[in-house]
């Protein structure tokens, strides 16, 4: 399961890596949603709970431009008949498209943490690490893993626009929440980790969870 | 490559055998209680008008769509319980290429042959033999129609399927070009093929079998040889 996870892992890299179409978006709306936040609050810089909500709702948004985009290659390539028709085990399609999904995550992130730490925090975010790197990783993992699923589910409806952030905002109100719980303290200042260990906790629980949900369920999405 | 199709598994009479399939689209019925069956190593050409249900015919057999009611068996395996059975040994040409566009078709054949658990050698030599090869590292957007469609009928056989189920294979193909897919999906093959094709002529020259769907129900059948053939040319050329 893991090698053919690897196969399609690689796959949607070299899509992306040609295409740049889910990063390209990703990485533009967050640099654009912190110059609005920069100007729209009119403030050269923000601390605490402000700046911890201002970052993990401009990341859930960019998120929800990549898992709407998720499955297009297939759907609109016709790929899945390829992956339905191949004797694989499904549940490598979903952690595949999870890798992968995390992996846009990163990549946004190493462009869009220093273009916040420019436009809303005056160079402090290096306070707060290497914590709330612990924080963002982990937050990740349950975007990607939620954001996977929604994706499939969404794939197969000419609504997917409207059906993948209604189905994946709701879902992921646990991950903002604890990252932001989590974050608001590492990005106040002085930054300090304060009660830092529940939210690391909650945020892995919530990822234990929805990785098994996902491994249980995700076979039955991809049926007729 | 036009040996015989390899399988480990053992061989039915007959590689198809449908008895009153039915399957809908929400109310309306695509396919009416339709049956037929394909012997072994036969070819059944299947004719119909546009929204027969030839091609939603296809996608059952290939376990792509579920059966609502009836019973199909393909490769002895009964769909849609042992449809995990099936997958792997069917190769499914559908009317659209499906092929990643922003690939090039050296790296969509090592794609699905990865995912079939075939080797990269296996992808040069169906390059080779759809005339590709040189080709293999451009991007399939910058292909023509019909040389998608050869990359994607070597994709349907990269793993050597028994049963091949093929929806318009020679379209946007040029004549020339037709020849080359010949050791891939032709009769020599060996290969059981059902094949959907609005071109009857040809269809019933490359078939055993045949039948004509009309709304979803089998309006004619009978061998490729007999007057079901003469009635499916009157009705569906």
């Amino acid at each position: 399961m893991i090698r053919t996870a690897a196969i399609l892992f690689r796959k949607d890299l070299l899509v992306e890596v040609r295409t740049l179409q889910s990063l390209t978006a990703m990485v533009l709306f967050s640099v654009m949603a912190f110059v609005l936040f920069h100007f729209g609050l009119d403030r050269d810089t923000i601390e605490g709970s402000l700046a911890a909500g201002v970052l993990w709702v401009t990341l859930l948004l960019a998120t929800v431009l990549a898992v709407t985009r998720l499955f297009v290659a297939e759907r609109e390539q016709g790929g899945f008949e390829t992956l339905l028709l191949a004797p694989i085990d499904r549940t490598a399609v979903f952690v595949g498209k999870a890798a992968a999904l995390f992996a846009f995550l990163v990549a946004v992130e190493i462009i869009a943490l220093p273009a916040f730490d420019i436009l809303l925090l005056q160079g402090t975010i290096l306070d707060g690490m290497p914590e709330l790197l612990a924080v963002v990783l982990l937050a990740d993992v349950g975007l990607a893993v939620v954001g996977a699923l929604v994706a499939a589910l969404g794939a197969e409806t000419d609504a997917r626009e409207l059906v993948v952030p209604l189905l994946l905002m709701p879902l992921l109100v646990p991950v903002v929440i604890a990252a932001a719980k989590a974050s608001a303290p590492l990005l106040a200042e002085p930054a300090a980790s304060v009660h830092l260990g529940r939210w690391l906790l909650m945020l892995t629980f919530y990822d234990l969870a929805f990785v098994l949900v996902s491994l249980g369920v995700f076979d039955y999405l991809l049926e007729d | 490559m036009s040996s015989p199709p390899s399988s480990t598994h053992e061989t039915p009479s007959n590689a198809v055998e449908v008895e009153s399939l039915t399957r809908r689209y929400g109310d309306r019925v695509a396919l009416d209680g339709v049956s037929f069956s394909v012997p072994t190593g036969q070819t059944l050409a299947v004719f119909g008008p546009n929204g027969a249900g030839k091609s939603t015919l296809l996608k059952v057999l290939a376990t792509l769509l579920r059966p609502h009611e009836g019973v199909v068996r393909v490769l002895g395996s009964e769909l849609p319980g042992e449809a995990w059975k099936v997958r792997g040994r069917v190769g499914y040409l559908g009317h659209e290429p499906a092929l990643y566009r922003s690939l090039t078709a050296r790296e969509n054949l090592r794609f699905a042959a990865r995912l079939h658990g075939v080797d990269d050698d296996r992808v040069e030599e169906l390059l080779d033999a759809v005339g590709l090869t040189r080709r293999g590292d451009d991007r399939i957007d910058e292909f023509s129609r019909g040389m998608r469609q050869r990359i994607a009928a070597a994709r349907a056989v990269i793993h050597d399927p028994p049963l091949v189920l093929l929806d318009e294979p020679w379209s946007a193909i040029d004549p020339g070009a037709i020849g080359l897919l010949e050791p891939l999906l032709g009769r020599g093959t060996g290969r059981t093929r059902i094949l959907v094709t609005h071109d009857v002529a040809r269809g019933i020259a490359e078939a055993d079998v045949v039948i004509g769907l009309l709304a979803g129900r089998v309006h004619v059948a009978g061998p490729a040889s007999s007057a079901a053939a003469v009635e499916a040319e009157a009705l569906f050329a």
